[in-house]
């Protein structure tokens, strides 16, 4: 009897714990199910190829992502630029500078920065970051790529600086005092040992704060104007992959190409990501085996 | 001096730098809010409903809304998380269905939160026939909360001593019994904290309930389940960018964004001190 009993618990965890499994299964198939139809009129060529989207013409909807495929990724790089730099030398001042005092201090500061709501970030860049960019570059409104690129720095800030700061802290200490023994200076050790020898982990920090920037809506929604045009300079206006989502599927009648279109983009955004991630997966798990 | 050492300063100089610019981003960031939002904030600001065309009142239903779908994450993410948890650190073994247990969760956390609102559309308002309501928000928000809860609620499955398990198990204690009386009660305080920051994460989201049930303006309260409810978030996104005049509602967004960062760290702060009260509590 206790031993059915404790199978039956068992089993109920057991059946818990592949949950996760049944939903992400679960999400990239309802996403193809979903978006499937959609192929029926738009041909895969023109959905990845064409720059236009434009699904509500009365002479020819067209559904090309490659315009907000580009600004998706000039947004994400463009906040990579900013965030990758500070990130990093947050991390390597953080280990190797700090007293234990800042370091304490620091580490409620990353994460209140981390848990601000993406949609109050987005409301900066209205108020905060567009009138600063329209001052600085003279120009009538600030709500384009750079906008979005500043503010998804900020966000992908603390993923690149706590994991950077991890990967930093998990160098073997004999790297450090074989260096310094050396002769090195703490500033060459930090730069020409640690770093370099941290630098799968950095690199995965960076690849994880970019799949974060490639699936944040609501920030680039609200600050970059969203023009559904191919950019041509950070200047301009885009409308990225998750504001098209966003911004069209209030909108949109359930089971019409445009509806089944829109979940092509969704599944566009959940492969890259998922490939993102792995990649970054992939690197921490190696390296985190090889520091062991 | 040493010229390796000049370079030594101003590498380190640079590197504070850094510092200095990510600190005073967070500055910025809550010294303009605060300072903007706090004139807004009144008792009628936080109890009454908006009133004439969203340009005067309150956000009243907003907060309730934001506490109810917040309360349903909870009731779908809380237990199924801890269950997941258990399973992989008590149960499983290091076998191929559960590398990929934990791929998935890995991977669910980097499900971009617009996909869980497709995916929600799909499985909950249609497929389940619920409807854009209040809780096929909460169910939606709940998937997207489940793979942060289940790490922060193995962290501290993690963090209790591999000897409390085995104690109970040498003196005859079952699976189960070893896990609800000498591992659970060391483990739940930190599970809660991690779960209570992962609610805290979600009730910040807009991006999931856009489409489940947010609502632009609703001028009663939910009364089901079944109702659509407003949102500060969701609020907040209306405020700064749909209305009409948005210039004249510009402190009411202010003073919502204040008040769901206000709501959000609180619940942060509330994580920090159970796991400090019942550490204490632990220890006398």
């Amino acid at each position: 009897m206790k031993h059915i009993k404790e199978k039956l618990i068992h089993g109920l965890f057991f059946f818990n714990g592949f949950l996760v499994v049944v939903v992400l299964i679960g999400i990239f198939a309802l996403l193809v199910f979903t978006s499937f139809p959609a192929f029926r009129e738009i041909s895969f060529k023109q959905f990845l190829f064409s720059s236009v989207w434009n699904p509500t013409s009365y002479v020819e909807p067209s559904y090309g992502i490659g315009a907000m495929l580009v600004s998706t990724l000039m947004v994400t790089l463009g906040a990579l630029a900013i965030a990758i730099p500070l990130g990093i030398g947050t991390a390597a001042y953080l280990t190797d500078v700090a007293s234990y005092r800042v370091r304490e201090i620091s580490k409620p500061i990353i994460e209140i920065l981390a848990g601000i709501p993406s949609v109050v970030i987005g409301f900066l860049g209205i108020v905060l970051v567009g009138p600063a960019i329209a001052k600085v570059f003279n120009i009538p409104n600030g709500l384009n790529a750079l906008n979005g690129s500043i503010l998804l720095a900020v966000m992908a800030l603390p993923t690149i600086i706590s994991l950077s700061e991890d990967a930093l802290n998990s160098v073997p200490r004999s790297f450090t005092e074989a260096s310094l023994a050396l002769g090195a200076t703490r500033w060459q050790t930090a730069v020409r040992v640690k770093i370099p020898a941290a630098m799968s982990g950095i690199f995965a920090s960076c690849m994880l704060g970019m799949g974060r920037a490639i699936g944040e809506t609501m920030t680039v929604l609200m600050a970059t104007g969203c023009a559904p045009a191919m950019p041509r300079s950070f200047l301009d206006s885009v409308r990225t992959m998750t504001s098209t989502i966003a911004i069209e599927l209030g909108e949109v009648p359930y089971y019409t190409t445009h509806y089944y279109a829109l979940f092509a983009v969704g599944l566009a955004l959940f492969i890259i990501t998922f490939f993102v991630n792995m990649i970054s997966d992939t690197i921490l798990n190696k390296y985190q085996i090889k520091a062991r | 001096m040493n010229k390796k050492y000049v370079e030594q300063n101003i590498g380190f100089g640079a590197l504070g730098l850094c510092v200095v610019v990510v600190a005073l981003t967070l500055v910025v960031i809550l010294w303009d809010i605060i300072s903007k939002g706090s004139g807004v904030i009144s008792w009628a600001f936080l109890t009454r409903p908006p009133s004439n065309g969203m340009t005067e009142g309150g956000i009243f239903p907003a907060i309730v809304g934001t506490f109810l779908v917040t309360l349903i994450t909870a009731v779908l993410a809380v237990p199924l998380g801890m269950g997941c948890a258990i399973y992989l650190n008590e149960y499983a073994h290091d076998n191929r269905m559960t590398r990929l247990i934990r791929m998935s969760i890995r991977n669910l956390s980097g499900v971009p939160s617009i996909v869980y609102g497709l995916f929600g559309v799909v499985l909950f308002v249609q497929l389940m026939r619920i409807g854009t309501c209040v809780l096929a928000a909460g169910l939606t928000l709940g998937l997207m909360t489940l793979p942060w809860t289940i790490t922060a609620s193995e962290e501290a499955l993690k963090n209790v001593p591999q000897s409390f398990r085995d104690g109970a198990l040498a003196l005859g204690a079952t699976k189960w019994q070893t896990i609800r009386t000498n591992v659970l009660p060391y483990a739940v305080p930190g599970m809660l904290t991690g779960t209570i920051l992962g609610l805290a994460r979600a009730a910040g989201e807009t991006a999931p309930i856009l489409f489940t049930g947010a609502a632009f303006f609703l001028p009663f309260l939910p009364r089901s389940l079944f109702d659509q409810f407003m949102a500060l978030p969701y609020h907040l996104y209306i405020m700064a960018t749909q209305h009409h005049d948005i210039q004249a509602v510009r402190p009411i967004a202010y003073g919502t964004a204040l008040v769901l960062i206000v709501l959000v760290f609180s619940m942060n702060l509330f994580a920090v001190i159970i796991r400090y009260r019942l550490r204490r509590l632990r220890r006398e």
